[in-house]
């Protein structure tokens, strides 16, 4: 082999709080895009007499309990970034202001474009991940929670903490009420657009790459297919 | 010293008992609680009364309409009388230079202290000659008057948001009064048109105590636009239970069902329809079987149809929901990740290829 040969161990990547908020808030976003869905466009009518059932109750309950799990989680694992190892940081600080993480970034669009030959070898997410995860997902669910939390103060009303800090704002900001609405839907299927890629490259990734991907999710450790250096090109 | 409010309310025959009466029922329409009723009472017999001018842009008078019919037991006649409209061109007897006259008389004799409640919105475009008022375009009337009064109602959608004048592409320009006037307290009271019994009640209250009610962020009455159609609707339960009006002449919509999906903006809309209702509280849009159009919300007429739950986003040059606009940006990422995984794996089939070549003579050696 033209590399040197050393041994490679397994590095410890996704400490558990991270892992757990992984799945829980991947949890909460399918039952919120399902519920969010049919809050927009309701089932076919149920018959009877309104004291029968409680339908959208349900589901608008299941949504904003879902909702109140992630924000929680959110917050969770902002305080995480904080206190956590350097990986559980990545995703909300994009360092990009270094020239090399410019430089990985390019890297990762040749490999997708089919124009580098090998991939990079990375501990913690490569340079795109880092980049398509903080504007879409980290923004994205931002953006969710700060507009979610907006239509849920107009039900809770005008003295809830909800109204005040959300709704009083953002309302006015976007327009009107409906706006609002719109804007909210729109960002789902932002997060689903997201979800769609992220799955799709995981699994890519897990396959086509030199390190695990979804089993790293699971048990937290990272491994890799060949022993050379580690890239990590940020 | 000018009279006061109750005294021209017993100048128009009404009793004290009458009078107590209408103190304790504003009171109560205003959310005051019963001990302000003695507040009130006392201050329409020691205040004078205040004069409001009222002045129409461009609009279709419905606010007047609305106004005039209040089923407030005294309102359309105490607040008429008790605010001295000096000038409300489309309700006062004096015409032509005899009407322009008094608004000059106002600003000298109340300067600073007289209510302005504008009507419409002046247009912009065309040097403002799509709403001309004594010969001049109605902007100049507008900033004219607003520069001497103490502060504006704002009645209506027109004057607050635009309204269907100012409904894309807005061809006079038509502006909402707080866009113009930026040195005076506006209150908005938004509506197309808005409830004669919270356009009273408002008129009431600002006489009454000399100041705003408690407005929210975009200048409303709190009182009145804190809550949306939906959040008071008598229908409600209907929502909640998921019964819903499929088509305007099923099952659903005799049962009264919630309206939901007809496009109802009840969830929407920030207004007093479903507990005050119109016409002596007979009835409100819903009630008839019909949904809420969200007539008292900003643009109104841009936000699609009347009849469809998700609104329209005009981009592009087309127009699709937000469904729409999803579905097809899944579908083509959708198609992207399927060719994508194609390539990868002939790509990975190749170099799989490659290395077994590699590896063949190394077997063979």
């Amino acid at each position: 082999m033209a590399s040197p040969t050393s041994y490679q161990p397994a590095v410890y990547v996704y400490q558990a709080p991270v892992r757990i908020w992984h799945w829980i808030n991947a949890a909460a976003l399918v039952a919120l895009a399902l519920t969010g869905y049919l809050i927009g466009s309701p089932l076919p009518t149920l018959s009877g007499e309104a004291s029968d059932h409680f339908l959208m109750g349900y589901i608008r309950f299941v949504h904003f309990a879902a909702g109140y799990i992630l924000v929680i989680g959110f917050l969770a694992r902002i305080y995480w970034a904080f206190v956590g190892n350097k990986h559980s940081r990545e995703i909300f600080l994009p360092p990009i202001f270094k020239r090399e993480f410019w430089g990985g970034v390019w890297h990762e669009i040749k490999w997708y474009a089919f124009f580098a030959g090998e991939p990079r070898k990375y501990t913690g997410h490569n340079p795109l991940a880092v980049l398509t995860m903080h504007i879409m997902f980290v923004w994205g669910m931002l953006f969710m929670i700060v507009t979610g939390l907006a239509l849920y103060g107009e039900g809770a009303g005008l003295d809830s903490w909800q109204f005040q800090w959300f709704s009083s704002w953002l309302i006015p900001l976007v327009g009107q009420s409906m706006d609002l609405h719109t804007w909210h839907h729109l960002g789902m299927w932002w997060i689903i657009l997201f979800a769609m890629i992220h799955i799709y490259v995981a699994i890519r990734e897990d396959i086509m790459s030199r390190q695990s991907l979804i089993s790293s999710m699971i048990s937290g450790w990272r491994t890799f297919k060949d022993e050379r250096k580690v890239d990590d090109g940020h | 010293m000018l009279e006061t409010f109750y005294d021209v309310m017993r100048r128009q025959g009404i009793s004290r008992r009458s009078f107590l009466k209408y103190c304790s029922l504003t009171a109560a329409a205003l959310g005051l609680g019963p001990e302000f009723a003695g507040k009130i009472a006392h201050a329409m017999e020691n205040k004078p009364r205040i004069p409001v001018l009222w002045l129409h842009g461009l609009e279709c008078t419905c606010c007047s309409e609305s106004f005039i019919r209040s089923a407030h037991p005294l309102a359309k006649d105490v607040v008429l009388s008790m605010v001295s409209l000096d000038y409300d061109d489309t309700i006062m007897a004096a015409a032509g230079q005899q009407a322009e006259a008094i608004i000059e008389e106002t600003i000298q004799k109340y300067d600073g202290n007289f209510i302005l409640a504008v009507e419409g919105n002046p247009p912009l475009n065309q040097e403002g000659m799509s709403c001309i008022i004594a010969g001049k375009p109605f902007v100049e009337q507008l900033t004219k008057v607003a520069k001497h009064c103490k502060a504006i109602i704002s009645w209506g959608s027109c004057a607050s948001y635009g309204c269907v004048q100012a409904a894309k592409p807005n061809p006079t320009k038509a502006t909402p009064v707080h866009k113009i006037i930026t040195d005076k307290p506006i209150i908005k009271v938004p509506g197309c048109p808005p409830i004669a019994e919270v356009m009273t009640a408002v008129v009431t209250y600002i006489l009454t105590f000399e100041r705003f009610p408690e407005l929210d962020r975009q200048g409303r009455p709190k009182m009145f636009y804190s809550q949306r159609i939906h959040d008071k609707c008598y229908r409600r339960p209907h929502f909640d239970a998921g019964q819903f009006v499929e088509s305007f002449d099923d099952e659903g919509a005799r049962k009264g069902y919630c309206l939901y999906k007809m496009g109802c903006k009840g969830p929407t809309t920030y207004n007093a329809c479903s507990t005050i209702r119109w016409n002596e509280g007979t009835s409100f849009p819903i009630q008839a079987g019909h949904g809420c159009i969200g007539c008292s919300e900003d643009g109104f007429w841009d936000k699609g149809s009347w009849y469809a739950r998700l609104t329209d986003i005009p981009a592009f040059g087309v127009e699709a929901n937000a469904d729409k606009i999803g579905i097809a940006a899944a579908a083509t990422v959708g198609t992207a990740i399927a060719a994508h995984a194609a390539m990868s794996a002939v790509k990975r089939a190749k170099s799989t290829q490659t290395t077994a070549a590699h590896d063949e003579p190394k077997q063979g050696a």
